[in-house]
């Protein structure tokens, strides 16, 4: 997976909020990383991390504060006429929370079609009806569905509206932010064997953001740990979880509950206990940002930014004392 | 004879509302001993709310109604049968309640030491200094830094996960006997809320307090709870010890839940169990078992009769008609899990 070319590429990325009086919240800071076409990549951290900052940013929804995000090697902040109006179609996003993405006055036929209309992609109103009822067998609603109002449904049949919504247009690229954190479990399993499913069938690139680290861990192929604005290690999924090399990636997979007693048990006796809070996004002091809560933190990492380097077979970790385990 | 903590039996919670009559709770029964933890655990909307807020009489009546045959015994007494003095003493000093969004819960326009002072100053007779000193302690005790200066911040002023244990110290302010937690963790990342789980486990151990804890998440309770009640659109539908639940279930609904939550210490090409469809209506629940619309094992018996409650080892109940005498499977059609016994 790591042969197939490179999709997106973002480079030094910075977003900043002016919070007044010359002061940054600093949301994301100068992060790096690629997706290759095809993949899965997993962007976890805990909440205000800035996880959801980055996939808008990269999607172009906000402006950037320093860096670079390439799209099939096109910058795409400086996108603009018809180059910016095909990234709008080949990139799509997906959000947490349906309701709040979905017009409540429109009818799914509208939702879904709008795109349709937009990007010229279907001829006639046959033909229209037609690409939208196969949306809906591709998201595994009713056709019935197609005149009804997005209260009538479900969190997880809205969050399908959503993909259907989506796919559309047939993008190549999706950024799906948290897109089950609101669905219970049995409807969660639903929605992500549907976009596993889809992406095998439509070789979709997904940048698939979430807090929870199992599901995570499930459907990507690389892992990529976020804390206060950096990004703190990437590696392949399955590896992230066998080794992981940065101190907070450890101690927040050790924080991770298993429902299995003995298992958790166990886990609970090996658990990295953190102490102290998240310090605030705003004006950070120098140092590695997780230095106040790390039990390995010496002098250096209070002083110096470690940087995300490559240790080597495509781990890269931004840690002056890794753990080699 | 033995007098329990808590028992709870056939509590039935209807809402009216424009639509028709809401059957949130549909005769839950369970008991508590005292120092136990019970876990509650169901998806969203299957009553877990509804069943802890009857504990403490907080459903407003109306539009909820609780239905006359339910009785919630506090040792022995029935808490619909308190009268106003009785109520109040119950709630705060022999029970207390925890709730998911702290920052609902407290007051916002007080500062935290003095919501705290007032619990306890509602149920023990001390001076304002003494209870000031008191309340300085339960702060330290439930690990939030610099006591003494976050007596004078308000609520808005403080993380989640502080405020969450701003609504612990309230809540163990009077030492209860009975601690109800609905869903305390839920909104907190995953490494404050083993922060929270560790510091209720330890105050539950130091007062022997008994615990009913609601989740949604197994993973939460899996070494928290001794007993777990599984819940399904306003029923309990199995319920056992938490060995007998995590490692035997019986009901395909249990099962299902298990199955259909990735395991960080699985592989990832595991496929996630997903069942089509979602819970009924409780405007007009099904006459047969809660579950049938989506259960892979559903006979003619299931729609239309509500399945009795069948006993397997002395602490485990599942009410399934997949294990009736006459019916082929005596044991669960699916496999058990690793048992590491
Ligand atoms: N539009 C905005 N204006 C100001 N601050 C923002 C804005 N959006 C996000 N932030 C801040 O940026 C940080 C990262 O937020 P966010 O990207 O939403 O994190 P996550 O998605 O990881 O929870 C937080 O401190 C948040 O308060
Ligand atoms: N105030 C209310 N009015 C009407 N229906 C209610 C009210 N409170 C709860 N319900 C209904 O009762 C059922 C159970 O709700 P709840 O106990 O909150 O579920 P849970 O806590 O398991 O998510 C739901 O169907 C819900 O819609
Ligand atoms: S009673 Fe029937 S429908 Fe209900 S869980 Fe058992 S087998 Fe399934
Ligand atoms: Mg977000
Ligand atoms: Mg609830």
């Amino acid at each position: 997976m790591s042969e197939a070319p490179v999709l997106l590429q973002v480079s030094h990325l910075k977003k900043y909020f002016e919070t007044g009086s010359g002061h940054w919240l600093k949301a994301v800071d100068d992060i790096s990383f690629a997706i290759h076409q095809g993949e899965t990549l997993g962007l976890v951290g805990e909440s205000g991390c800035g996880k959801t900052t980055c996939g808008r940013t990269i999607m172009g929804m906000y402006q950037k504060t320093g860096g670079l995000v390439c799209y099939q090697g096109q910058d795409v902040h400086a996108l603009k006429g018809r180059a910016l109006f095909s990234f709008r179609k080949d990139a799509q996003m997906i959000f947490q929370d349906p309701y709040a993405s979905l017009d409540p006055r429109m009818t799914v036929s509208d939702i879904i079609g709008e795109g349709l209309d937009v990007h010229h992609l279907v001829k006639n109103r046959q033909d229209r009806t037609a690409r939208i009822y196969e949306l809906l067998d591709m998201v595994e609603l009713n056709h019935e569905h197609a005149n009804r109002f997005i209260h009538e449904f479900s969190g997880g049949q809205r969050q399908r509206i959503g993909i259907a919504r989506a796919l559309a247009v047939n993008p190549s690229f999706l950024v799906l932010d948290e897109p089950i954190s609101a669905l219970d479990v049995s409807i969660q399993a639903q929605v992500v064997n549907l976009l596993k499913k889809l992406q095998q069938e439509q070789g979709l690139t997904y940048l698939f953001i979430a807090h929870d680290l199992a599901m995570v861990k499930h459907i990507s192929d690389r892992v990529a740990v976020m804390y206060l604005g950096k990004l703190v290690e990437i590696t392949r999924s399955g590896e992230l979880y066998a080794h992981p090399r940065h101190p907070y990636t450890a101690a927040l997979l050790s924080a991770i509950p298993i429902p299995d007693p003995d298992v958790q048990a166990r886990r609970e006796q090996e658990r990295i206990k953190l102490s102290g809070e998240v310090l605030s996004p705003i004006d950070p002091p120098p140092g590695c940002r997780f230095a106040g809560r790390c039990p390995y933190a010496t002098d250096l990492c209070h002083e110096k930014t470690p940087e995300l380097t490559n240790q080597g077979d495509g781990h890269w970790v931004a840690c002056f004392h890794q753990l080699d385990r | 004879m033995s007098e329990k903590l808590l028992r709870v039996e056939n509590l039935r919670v209807s809402y009216h509302t424009y639509a028709g009559e809401v059957q949130a709770v549909r005769g839950v029964s369970f008991e508590l001993d005292q120092g136990e933890t019970l876990a509650l655990v169901g998806e969203s909307g299957c009553g877990k709310s509804v069943t802890a807020r009857s504990l403490m009489r907080l459903n407003k009546v109306p539009p909820a109604e609780i239905k006359p045959e339910s009785n919630v015994l506090f040792q022995g007494q029935n808490i619909y049968q308190f009268d106003a003095a009785r109520l109040g003493r119950y709630r705060g000093q022999d029970a207390a309640m925890i709730f998911q969004d702290a920052m609902a819960a407290l007051n916002p326009t007080m500062t935290i030491g003095r919501q705290v002072v007032e619990t306890l100053l509602h149920h023990q007779a001390l001076s304002k200094k003494a209870a000031r000193e008191q309340v300085r302690i339960l702060l330290r005790q439930v690990g939030i830094s610099e006591p003494d200066r976050r007596f004078g911040q308000y609520p808005h002023e403080l993380s989640g996960g502080m405020r969450q244990r701003v609504m612990i110290a309230m809540a163990f302010a009077n030492q209860p006997r009975l601690l109800i937690a609905d869903e305390p963790t839920t909104a907190l990342d995953v490494t404050i809320q083993a922060q929270i789980i560790d510091l209720m486990k330890e105050l539950q151990q130091a007062h022997q307090t008994a615990v009913i804890m609601i989740t949604h998440d197994l993973g939460v309770v899996a070494n928290l709870a001794q007993k777990i009640a599984v819940m399904y659109a306003g029923t309990i539908v199995e319920r056992g010890s938490s060995r007998e639940i995590f490692y035997r279930p019986r009901h395909p609904y249990t099962n299902m839940l298990l199955e259909a939550v990735p395991r960080l210490d699985q592989p990832e090409d595991k496929e996630l169990a997903s069942i089509a469809g979602t819970p009924p209506d409780l405007l007009n629940p099904p006459p047969g078992c809660p579950f049938c619309s989506r259960c892979r094992y559903c006979m003619d018996i299931c729609l239309k009769e509500r399945p009795p409650v069948y006993q397997f080892e002395p602490d485990h109940q599942a009410d399934c008609w997949l294990y009736a005498l006459d019916k082929p499977a005596a044991d669960a059609p699916f496999t058990r899990r690793n048992d590491h016994e």
